[in-house]
């Protein structure tokens, strides 16, 4: 670390001890904030990218089917497509409503408390 | 030369002065930003981390500047123009990818790390190996991805400017590395981000411009454009199907699954990306800023669409080869048709968009030396070589000389690379990312008892796998869009790795950890862990 230039203004308290982060680790509730972002995030992974890899697959494998047109010259190859783009911009709004209204209060109520009374 | 390149040159380089006015225009602007940058660069923070004030917009709109790279701008419309709906495949891959950044690695990372990747990998273990480990595999990263990016420029804009010679593609090649060098040690992160800001603006709204003008073409009914593509392009239906690049073989098809896992779990590994998310000061901001690049990302390659179907609908697919084998001028010659071919206005946009994708050559290019020379200076330097004692002025001092090193050797590797295919380096750089970078950021983060050992299992495990892969790939050698067309050493039939080298990585590191004998330190997991979900001393 830095010892000849100034302290910066927003240095801030200094860490808390690693018996503090274990105790928290432990506490019932970090443990909700903990299951709370895992039970939704992992899952919803795992289901864009199967969502994304079943994509790749029918692509490659099922030619007829994405060829069939549907209005026009639009196939079902180029609306599963767009398909992608929706689906990752509605999982993106969808993740940040959910951490916004479930995970940011707790980590805040956490780390409030870490920082402020050691 | 062969005909084709002297076809391109002689039609470009009519209007090669005002090409050369617009980008000397960019240059001269972002030098103003660099100085402007560097006077309020004073330390560490400032310099790796941009002084970590950026908000959540202005990140977002640097994380695509940074992100959208010419293969991406040039690339994917070229591809969707030569192959129809196989280049559209390529953007998905790109797209989707970012929802593994945000709501895995982003925030956490922005929660628990300081100024590297190294920082949040070797939190918990020992120190030395780890970041030896981490910026090890950041470099190499990042030096593939500049190679690329740094003949691409030298072939991209010698087509551009019409400039045929040796000489001059060397020259351009030197230009662009001069140019990076000084952004990155006079600007740093600020200087950076801000010139990552400018060319995400210039090119958003130069890829607007070009795709209201083609829909406006066909009075926005998407389907008569799409039509029009099929039949000019001389293939008819299968021209909106996939399969016309990807289709061809079992090979290709299997190719094409390990190319999309690649890219998909590539994006959230890569240091230049990952670095971005310390440039502002909160996890909130960190996802604000994933969520506008999201937005701004999928924007932008819906409109590669109507660029890259519209020129295959406008330009007879004949010149667009003739002009560049890959398509790569595609998205130039648009313009040059758009605005008329013997018109005035036909020449002005085609320089502005060539200007465009100089732009994008040079921010990405800078955010990649930043990138491997913060690793160099902070992971390696500070903490392996001077084992925590240097000083924050030491440090950046390293962090300036390790750029002026970077950028000499790309330059030297970008000039004699520059008559090389060196196109599928960037889908390595996501490969290694994938395979080395993400396993051992995720298990670090989230699996209690990964280990020092799995730790390095995973990151030179992913990291040997994928380069030794390619290395007998048909990119390397044994074919004749291979680096080295003349030999053939090439054993492993598909051009990317990642069907195989992401599982080796993901395996190794929890092998490497459950024949561990050293007990993970529980004490730094509780630490890692708390602060990587709760932001608690993030700074």
């Amino acid at each position: 670390m830095a010892t000849d230039a100034p302290p910066p203004s927003k240095a801030g308290t200094p860490l808390p001890s690693t018996e503090e982060f274990v105790q928290v680790q432990e506490s019932a509730e970090f443990g909700e904030l903990r299951s709370s972002y895992r039970s939704f995030a992992f899952p919803l992974t795992v289901g864009f990218i199967v969502w994304y890899l079943l994509y790749v697959l029918l692509s490659n494998y099922a030619g007829d089917f994405m060829g069939t047109k549907l209005f026009g010259n639009i196939n079902v190859a180029l609306v599963l497509g767009l398909g992608q783009f929706l689906t990752t911009f509605l999982i993106a709004w969808w993740y940040s409503r959910h951490a916004a209204a479930k995970l940011d209060p707790k980590a805040e109520a956490i780390k409030s408390r870490m920082e402020g009374g050691a | 030369m062969s005909p084709a390149i002297t076809l391109a040159a002689g039609e470009a380089s009519e209007h090669r002065p005002l090409i050369i006015t617009l980008f000397a225009v960019f240059v001269a602007a972002t030098l103003v930003i660099t100085v402007w940058a560097g006077r309020q660069t004073k330390d560490a923070s400032d310099f790796y981390a941009g002084g970590r004030q950026f908000t959540g917009f202005q990140n977002g709109l640097a994380v695509s500047g940074d992100y959208m790279s010419a293969a991406s701008f040039l690339g994917i419309a070229g591809a969707i123009a030569l192959f129809g709906y196989d280049g559209f495949l390529y953007s998905i891959g790109f797209l989707v990818a970012w929802l593994v950044a945000l709501l895995l690695v982003a925030e956490p990372l922005r929660n628990s790390g300081r100024y590297t990747m190294g920082d949040v990998l070797a939190y918990r273990m020992r120190q030395r190996p780890v970041r030896t480990a981490a910026g090890t595999s950041t470099i190499v990263v990042s030096i593939f991805y500049l190679l690329a990016q740094m003949a691409g420029a030298g072939v991209l804009v010698s087509l551009l400017l019409g400039i045929t010679s040796d000489g001059g593609k060397i020259g351009i090649v030197a230009l662009v590395g001069v140019l990076m060098i000084v952004y990155v040690t006079i600007g740093g992160m600020k200087g950076t981000t801000w010139v990552q800001m400018v060319k995400a603006v210039l090119l958003i709204v130069g890829a607007l411009l070009l795709t209201f003008l083609v829909l406006l073409k066909f009075n926005f009914n998407i389907s008569d454009l799409l039509g029009k593509a099929a039949d000019n392009s001389g293939k008819g239906a299968p021209f909106l199907e996939p399969g016309l690049k990807y289709g061809a073989t079992s090979t290709t098809k299997l190719d094409f699954i390990s190319l999309g896992m690649a890219l998909v779990l590539g994006t959230a590994g890569l240091p230049h990306i990952l670095i971005r998310f310390y440039t502002v000061p909160t996890a909130k901001t960190a996802r604000k800023s994933v969520n506008w690049a999201i937005g701004l990302i999928g924007t932008f390659y819906l409109m590669t669409l109507a660029l890259g179907f519209g020129a295959a609908a406008l330009i007879k697919p004949d010149e667009i080869i003739a002009s560049n084998k890959a398509g790569n001028t595609a998205a130039p010659l648009l313009a040059l048709h758009l605005g008329g071919v013997d018109s005035n206005w036909g020449a002005i946009l085609l320089a502005s968009i060539s200007a465009v994708a100089f732009a994008t050559i040079l921010a990405v290019v800078a955010g990649l030396t930043l990138a491997s020379s913060s690793s160099f200076a902070h992971d390696i330097y500070a903490n392996v070589i001077k084992k925590g004692q240097a000083s924050e002025k030491q440090e950046m001092k390293a962090a300036r000389y390790a750029t002026v090193g970077i950028g000499a050797v790309s330059i030297l590797l970008g000039a004699l690379a520059r008559d090389l295919n060196v196109a599928g380096l960037v889908a390595l750089a996501f490969a290694v990312a994938a395979s080395a970078n993400l396993p051992t950021i995720l298990y670090s983060l989230f699996w209690k008892r990964f280990t020092t050992q799995g730790a390095l299992w995973s990151i030179y495990g992913g990291l040997v796998t994928a380069v030794g892969l390619v290395l007998f790939s048909p990119v390397v050698s044994g074919k004749p869009t291979s680096m080295f067309p003349d030999v053939d050493f090439h054993w492993f039939a598909l051009e990317n790795p990642g069907l195989i080298s992401i599982p080796v990585g993901f395996l190794l590191g929890w092998l490497g950890t459950i024949l561990s004998k050293e007990e993970p330190d529980a004490g730094k997991y509780a630490e890692l862990e708390v602060r990587s979900l709760t932001g608690t001393g993030a700074h």
